[in-house]
């Protein structure tokens, strides 16, 4: 029988709860005798593969391209885990939906105290995936099976989640390992 | 009348409680949590969180605000109830701009406890991320209004212990705010960094200033014993 996969992403994110997956420590071999990956930082593959059994999905949506690549997960992970704050309520980039994007974009690329811009324009290339209007926390663009809170989530928290969905266990979380911060 | 000794039953289990009790102040002394928001000890019963609605002969009360009859039977802890404070608390979270990762209360929130003992781990409403103003002009205190759940307390304990009556709301719906009462904002009033208003919010709305993160993550308040386990306990001071 084929070993189960696993793939992981980062939208609008710091790759702080990739980090706290890392912080399972000696556990990362158990995990990579049980489990193979697809996309993720591990391999640096741009896009999933193919169907996986468990997704994680880090940061929350800010632009367009986060979107798509959140939409994508969704149709190959049986199991959609959002990971983190910024996956749940958009996080720390969510601080910015109580301005106007306009107001965002001159404060980034024509008015900050740093920015050297003669110009004045604001980049519009269209390679540049085009912000939402707001940041938008991942269960309101797909649905999501599971929530792991924490700014990021502990070593314990995820590597709880994943033992119990490994071994057909419910989810459920002890108390002190739900954490928003 | 008063200090007359009447038994009723919560969740099927007989109590005594003294005649003129709230049903939230009842059980407590009974070991029972009736898990809350605005209410506070020493503070009179605001009933405006509802997150005490406890069914009393079926029918829903606030068991802050309802006080204790002869034979009454109180229903709290059920699915039903559940499910209403949770979508009471989901609400709260969603009506404001919380972020709780960088917040100096986290650890010790209520709002957030009570979150954590109903095991939620994502809001089911969409967040309304709302404008909300923060008032710094205050040498000691500030005011973010970002996190204030309009329970009031601060409001009760600036009036009713600290005497001073510095805080009030204004507005109406979802333009309601906390509201000082000087025009020069927090800074201009009365309030003190020791009054009771101040140590009376249950979010992180009303907090003192050069004092965040004090207490170490793990040794926090809320870090390992749920909200209200010290009712339960009969340790509840």
């Amino acid at each position: 029988m084929s070993k189960p996969k696993i793939a992981t992403t980062s939208l609008c994110g710091c790759f702080g709860c990739h980090m706290s997956l890392l912080d399972i420590d000696e556990r990362i071999l158990k995990l990579i005798e049980l489990v193979d990956f697809d996309r993720s930082p591990i391999n640096d593959l741009k896009h999933i593969q193919g169907p996986v059994d468990i997704g994680f999905v880090e940061g929350g949506c800010a632009n367009e391209e986060n979107v798509k690549v959140l939409q994508e997960f969704r149709k190959n992970c049986r199991v959609l885990i959002s990971v983190g704050d910024c996956a749940i309520n958009g996080g720390i980039p969510a601080m910015r939906n109580m301005v106007p994007l306009e107001e965002c974009y001159e404060e980034a690329f024509v008015n900050g105290p740093t920015v050297v811009n003669p110009t004045g324009e604001v980049p519009n290339d269209v390679e540049i995936p085009l912000l939402l209007d707001k940041v938008y926390p991942c269960h309101e663009v797909v649905k999501v099976d599971y929530h792991l809170p924490g700014g990021p989530p502990s070593a314990d928290t995820l590597w709880a989640a994943l033992s119990a969905l490994l071994t057909d266990q419910p989810v459920e979380l002890p108390y002190e390992l739900v954490k928003y911060d | 009348m008063t200090n007359q000794r009447i038994q009723l039953t919560i969740d099927g289990r007989k109590i005594e409680a003294s005649s003129g009790q709230s049903i939230l102040a009842a059980a407590e002394d009974a070991g029972v949590y009736i898990p809350r928001l605005c209410w506070m000890k020493g503070l009179s019963p605001a009933g405006s969180c509802r997150v005490c609605t406890v069914r009393v002969n079926g029918r829903p009360q606030s068991a802050c605000t309802q006080p204790v009859t002869p034979g009454m039977i109180v229903e709290n802890d059920t699915e039903e109830l559940r499910g209403l404070r949770r979508n009471l608390i989901d609400m709260l979270f969603v009506e404001g701009n919380h972020f709780c990762m960088f917040c100096e209360k986290s650890g010790n929130c209520e709002l957030q406890a009570l979150a954590y003992r109903f095991g939620i781990t994502a809001p089911k409403y969409p967040f309304m991320f709302p404008q909300r103003e923060l008032d710094a002009t205050h040498p000691e205190v500030f005011i973010d209004r970002n996190r204030c759940i309009l329970c009031s307390r601060c409001v009760r304990a600036s009036g009713e212990l600290d005497g001073k009556h510095a805080f009030g709301f204004v507005g109406r719906g979802p333009d309601k705010r906390l509201a000082v009462n000087a025009e020069g904002g927090l800074g201009d009033t009365e309030v003190a960094v020791d009054d009771e208003a101040v140590g009376a919010c249950p979010t992180g709305s009303l907090l003192k200033k050069r004092v965040g993160f004090e207490v170490p993550v793990g040794a926090r308040r809320f870090d390992h014993v749920t909200i209200g386990s010290d009712v339960e306990e009969g340790t509840a001071k």
